[in-house]
């Protein structure tokens, strides 16, 4: 097998996929919030993108903590610290096993893939970027994968360049070439496009990075809950990932970085919980990860993330992933076929959501309407105004699925979709 | 079909969105506002003509967004045409009591503007029936030359 075909074994994950046999409506049972109405409909949930809702795995998880381990961490001699702090390393541990992390070290517990950008860009970037160095980033790139590294070339005098995006919703590869070059010293891109669905060849793109000599930030905030993921198949120095979009609580998310290269970065914010000593001129600092997690941290949402893991991994990524690409694939094959509507990304992989445009009405006006049935969308930008001007478009509406949506659920959108033709045209 | 919907998007205001009225561009304007709504992407490009005693002898638009900024635009710009200065700040005062205030009794003087309330059922949506009022808030501020409003304060 060359580098490239394991590339793609390792960015679509299909040396693991299975044949579901999975019962999906017995799953969902296991999601209380989708016993809501809305408007006196059926609750229809699709915009997991944004967040995904919990199971009650997770918020019994996030009770049991609470009423029976509740303590602080990594300071206390008694026993309830003992538990709290050896539930909260346990959470660590189970983090990167899932992501295929060589050790729990090179796991930093952060409020979310927002400030796992802003501590690279405001550690490593500190250090190691200077006045003419590059970061290289993409157009489809969410604000919070751009916004960092423009305050980073701001204070630094380093440069931006950006990977294109074609028409089909793909990065223009083609380019790679003139946009990697030695100057560039990081390159940080997502995984999966949170508007387009595009499915980024993140092995490859890190293997191209690392001949060149830049570092490589994967923003798998679209992905860690949805396939499977191993960041030593796919080569990258850094992940960065949310909780609350693979069915974990919010406030809790993960860094992941090589550990050589953590160890090389200096502390972020000072405090508690990340020195050795500390005396009233100076102090020492520990070594990654608690280097980078200074004060209380966010214990509980820690366990409920290793709930969600737990969670996820008793259904299987494969079986996930298998389920949503069917949603999201029959979804973008409806819509194509609704007149007036134009659809973004690519025909053949995508994630799990649909980003398109109607002409009978404006995103927000569709999302209005749709929520008035019990459907939730996401309407507008998508932290991605980059991307929409790219496209022409000043936001579209966005139907973004789980595991624990459903084909009938997408038949329901369609016809709610149709009402709203009708009704604004 | 919920009543709040039907309310929100009244016959009127989806005619409005569709064919906006005094939608076009204003050679002569005196002051020219881009509004924006950057949470939506709703823009109002708003060219105003003051008459000698101050008053709005003209005023026309050009954007694109949801139906109820457009709407309201358009709405708007029938209403104002004509008014003195102290007329549109009363007006604003009231389009923004009609849009927000779920107990306020809508004032006779807003006319056709009424159609608007349901807006308040829809919070989020406020901000897409005050862009245009915004915009020619800025205008009255200005007096002259070209300006920007968005309904996010940077």
């Amino acid at each position: 097998m060359n580098w490239r075909a394991s590339a793609r074994v390792a960015d679509y994950g299909v040396h693991k996929f299975a044949a579901s046999r999975v019962d999906w409506h017995t799953i969902r049972e296991d999601f209380p919030i989708l016993r809501e109405q809305a408007h006196g409909h059926p609750l229809i949930y699709f915009d997991s993108a944004a967040t995904s809702q919990k199971p009650r795995a997770v918020i019994d998880a996030l009770r049991n903590f609470y009423e029976h381990n509740n303590a602080n961490v990594h300071r206390g001699l008694h026993t309830l610290s003992s538990r709290a702090t050896e539930a909260y390393e346990q959470a660590r541990q189970r983090v990167a096993e899932y992501i295929g992390a060589a050790s729990a070290q090179e796991i930093i517990f952060t409020r979310g893939t927002t400030e796992s950008v802003n501590l690279v860009a405001q550690t490593w970037g500190e250090k190691f970027v200077r006045k003419g160095d590059v970061i290289l980033l993409t157009v489809m790139e969410h604000h919070s994968n751009l916004v960092p590294w423009q305050l980073l070339a701001e204070r630094t005098g380093a440069r931006l360049r950006f990977v294109p995006v074609l028409d089909d919703g793909t990065l223009d590869l083609d380019q790679l070439p003139s946009l990697l070059t030695p100057e560039v010293k990081l390159f940080a891109f997502t995984h999966i496009s949170n508007s387009l669905g595009t499915i980024n060849p993140v092995a490859e793109l890190c293997a191209k990075a690392r001949a060149v000599g830049a570092l490589t930030l994967v923003d798998a905030a679209q992905s860690v809950g949805h396939m499977p993921l191993d960041v030593q198949e796919l080569g990258c120095d850094f992940l960065a990932f949310s909780g609350h979009k693979m069915c974990g609580p919010t406030g809790i998310g993960a860094l992941y970085g090589r550990a050589e290269i953590l160890d090389s970065m200096p502390p972020w914010h000072g405090g508690g919980e990340m020195i050795v000593s500390v005396t009233v001129e100076n102090s020492t600092f520990k070594k990654a990860p608690h280097r980078f997690e200074a004060g209380t941290p966010n214990i509980a949402g820690a366990i409920g993330l290793a709930a969600a893991i737990d969670y996820i991994e008793s259904i299987g990524r494969s079986a996930i992933l298998e389920h949503d690409s069917e949603l999201a694939r029959y979804a973008a094959e409806r819509l194509t076929a609704l007149p007036g509507t134009r659809i973004f990304g690519p025909r053949a992989e995508r994630g799990a959501l649909v980003g398109f445009v109607m002409d009978a009405a404006h995103p927000h006006d569709l999302t209005t309407f749709a929520d008035q049935y019990g459907l939730a969308m996401r309407g507008g930008h998508h932290c991605n105004q980059p991307l929409m001007r790219r496209f022409g478009v000043s936001g579209t509406t966005r139907a973004s699925f789980y595991f624990y949506n459903m084909m009938e659920e997408i038949d329901r959108m369609m016809e709610i979709l149709h009402a709203a033709v009708r009704f604004f045209s | 079909m919920s009543p709040e919907i039907e309310e929100l998007y009244q016959e009127v205001i989806l005619d409005h969105s569709r064919r906006p009225r005094n939608f076009g561009e204003l050679p002569d304007a005196a002051v020219l506002v881009h509004g924006d709504n950057p949470a939506c992407g709703d823009e109002i490009h708003l060219a105003v003509k003051f008459d000698p005693a101050g008053g709005l002898e003209d005023i026309k638009f050009t954007g694109h967004g949801c139906a109820i900024s457009q709407a309201s635009a358009s709405l708007m710009t029938m209403k104002l045409k004509g008014k003195s200065r102290v007329e549109v700040t009363e007006m604003l005062r009231a389009f923004h009591d009609l849009v927000t205030k779920e107990t306020s009794e809508s004032p006779k003087t807003l006319g056709d503007l009424r159609v608007m309330q349901g807006v308040r059922k829809f919070p989020q949506r406020v901000k897409c029936a005050m862009l245009a009022w915004r915009a020619v808030q800025q205008a009255f501020e200005q007096g002259s030359g070209e300006t920007t409003v968005s309904t996010e304060p940077a």
